[in-house]
């Protein structure tokens, strides 16, 4: 009983008010091109009727969410998955160069974190470039590394992973140089009493040290890393991946497409960091983590 | 009934001297200036002593057993750890060191803590297995191999931490006030099984200290140092015996040398400010 009063109650309250704004938001930003179709054609619906209409246009500015909802039900249950229409192969797609992009901008992150913990010289020349690197627009460069690649012969899933991995690679990098950096004075100093070398020091104190900060970067990192793969998709005129998706909808004014497209795009981004989540609670557990 | 070794003969050349100290002295260069936290020490500590250190906060005692350690580097004067520089005395992993608080690593179950110097130094398994159940044992912490420190309490952590220290057997156990953070009751405790251990051992063993019942109930030598600059203003001998249970405390002898560390600290002006 707690549980749902503690839990569930406020959830649905909350999803509940969404829901129930965004509807209201519908009606109202489709409703002048309704009043206009009613205009041309000469009809004067009641006001029921008329919110009716407003939330079953086949192209609105603001879709409803029940359209929404079933859009994407039926591009994601009901076709194939080798299916150009299904979002679960856009998905795919998508989540392929992510989690390859993922993959690489994380082991970056954790080499520049290595060199920045232990070269003074690297500490102090590299951090404000990797900093200067994340103010400049994701959308600006992206067209820039696909071309260049291009035209060295790359093409196809490196070029958005590599997207992908700029975004990624930042926050691994500032959270396991925070990491590496963790271990108190007292712990350093006993590896010094023990006389324990450089890179036993490293291995036995400071990587299990940095470990939860790493899970933490990379939640945030596995985000941008679909961010990235979305958004790499956009300027190199890709066929499928939900950026495709995106840009083919806004091409045809498909805004029931682009949501259902949005919200398979928040669903796969959750998925992932739940997923970096669990795999971060199991390894915290094995190291002998207190139970939360 | 109190021997009064003042520091000319207490600093005696002897063969069985473990630390020797000479007009050592350390100077810390802060941004308000230097600090002058140990001035002009002399002391000899010989194989088998049990000396503590005790003095107010800023008196140095940590710091002159950080030198000891090699975990500062002194400014003036001379320390040799059997014969050697601090530094190819750690080298040689010549002391164990047990810190403030048992900064066990908490991602390690006991033993695995306890066998962490036997990793660094690199001893076969087997012998790293035979270390760590014989000095489990000698700290009673038996059973709790497999356990991680965040199941124990403060007094089982702190011994868990006295064990790593034992764990690579060497001569002299460098202390640094490891029973300040406990309660009295389990303080009592520690230091009785830390008597045995010492007499079961027969290692050599500097003890920093704020507690005087605590210094006296140890130790066959008490420092009593003070600050601004650090240093010794008395060495105090015990008389009192090897083999001392918890009630000595109520002895005459015992009130006798705690009276006299309570005036040494006085001397040392420590109590002013």
């Amino acid at each position: 009983m707690d549980r749902v009063r503690d839990r569930v109650v406020p959830v649905i309250t909350i999803l509940a008010v969404i829901v129930v704004a965004w509807y209201a938001f519908a009606v109202f930003m489709n409703a002048p091109f309704q009043r206009d179709l009613d205009r041309r054609a000469g009809e004067t619906p009641t006001t029921m009727e008329f919110i009716g209409k407003t939330l079953s246009q086949p192209k609105p500015t603001m879709p409803a969410p029940h359209q929404v909802a079933q859009n994407f039900f039926e591009n994601t249950f009901l076709r194939k998955v080798t299916s150009a229409r299904s979002l679960v192969y856009h998905s795919w797609v998508t989540l392929s160069s992510t989690l390859l992009g993922f993959t690489f901008g994380t082991a970056l992150g954790i080499l520049i974190a290595v060199g920045i913990v232990h070269v003074i010289a690297l500490d102090r020349s590299l951090m404000p470039w990797i900093i200067a690197s994340q103010t400049i627009p994701i959308l600006a460069v992206a067209p820039m590394i696909i071309v260049v690649l291009a035209a060295i012969g790359i093409t196809g899933l490196i070029p958005k992973a590599l997207i992908s991995t700029y975004l990624s690679f930042f926050p691994v990098a500032v959270g396991m140089v925070k990491g590496l950096r963790s271990p108190d004075l007292m712990h350093l100093d006993l590896m010094h009493t023990y006389n324990a070398s450089a890179s036993q020091t490293f291995w036995k104190l400071r990587v299990p040290a940095s470990v939860p900060f790493l899970f933490a970067s990379m939640k945030v990192a596995v985000a941008a890393s679909l961010v990235g793969a979305i958004v790499g998709e956009l300027p190199t005129g890709a066929v499928a991946g939900i950026g495709a998706k995106l840009l083919a909808g806004s091409y045809y004014s498909q805004t029931i497409d682009m949501w259902a497209a949005l919200v398979a795009g928040s669903v796969v981004a959750a998925m992932l960091v739940v997923l970096v989540g669990i795999v971060g609670k199991i390894v915290e557990r094995s190291m002998g983590g207190r139970p939360a | 009934m109190l021997m009064t070794v003042n520091q000319a003969t207490a600093t005696r050349v002897d063969q069985n001297a473990v630390v020797e100290a000479r007009q050592l002295g350390l100077t810390f260069q802060t941004n308000d200036g230097p600090v002058r936290a140990l001035s002009d020490v002399n002391l000899t500590i010989n194989k088998g002593e049990f000396v503590s250190f005790i003095g107010p906060s800023g008196c140095g005692k940590t710091t002159f057993l950080r030198v000891i350690a090699d975990l500062e580097q002194p400014t003036e004067g001379k320390i040799s750890i059997n014969g050697m520089s601090p530094e190819q005395a750690r080298e040689a992993r010549a002391y164990g060191y047990v810190f403030q608080a048992a900064a066990l690593f908490p991602w390690r179950t006991i033993e695995s803590n306890v066998g962490l110097p036997l990793e660094i130094i690199g001893l076969p398994k087997a012998e790293q297995q035979e270390r760590i159940k014989r000095t489990l044992d000698l700290v009673n912490l038996s059973g709790f191999e497999k356990k991680y420190p965040w199941q124990l309490s403060g007094g089982m952590q702190q011994r868990a931490s006295i064990a790593r220290a034992l764990a690579f057997d060497a001569d002299l156990l460098l202390m640094d006030e490891p029973f300040g953070a406990l309660d009295e009751i389990v303080r009592d405790h520690l230091n009785e099984q830390l008597l045995r251990l010492w007499r079961q051992t027969n290692k050599t063993i500097c003890f920093v200290t704020h507690s005087i019942p605590e210094a006296v109930y140890l130790s066959t030598r008490i420092v009593v140092m003070s600050p601004r600059p650090g240093r010794v203003t008395d060495v105090i001998e015990s008389t009192l015996p090897k083999e001392r249970p918890l009630d000595i405390r109520e002895s005459p002898e015992f009130l006798a040398i705690a009276a006299r560390v309570r005036d040494g600290l006085r001397a040392g002006h420590s109590y002013e400010d």
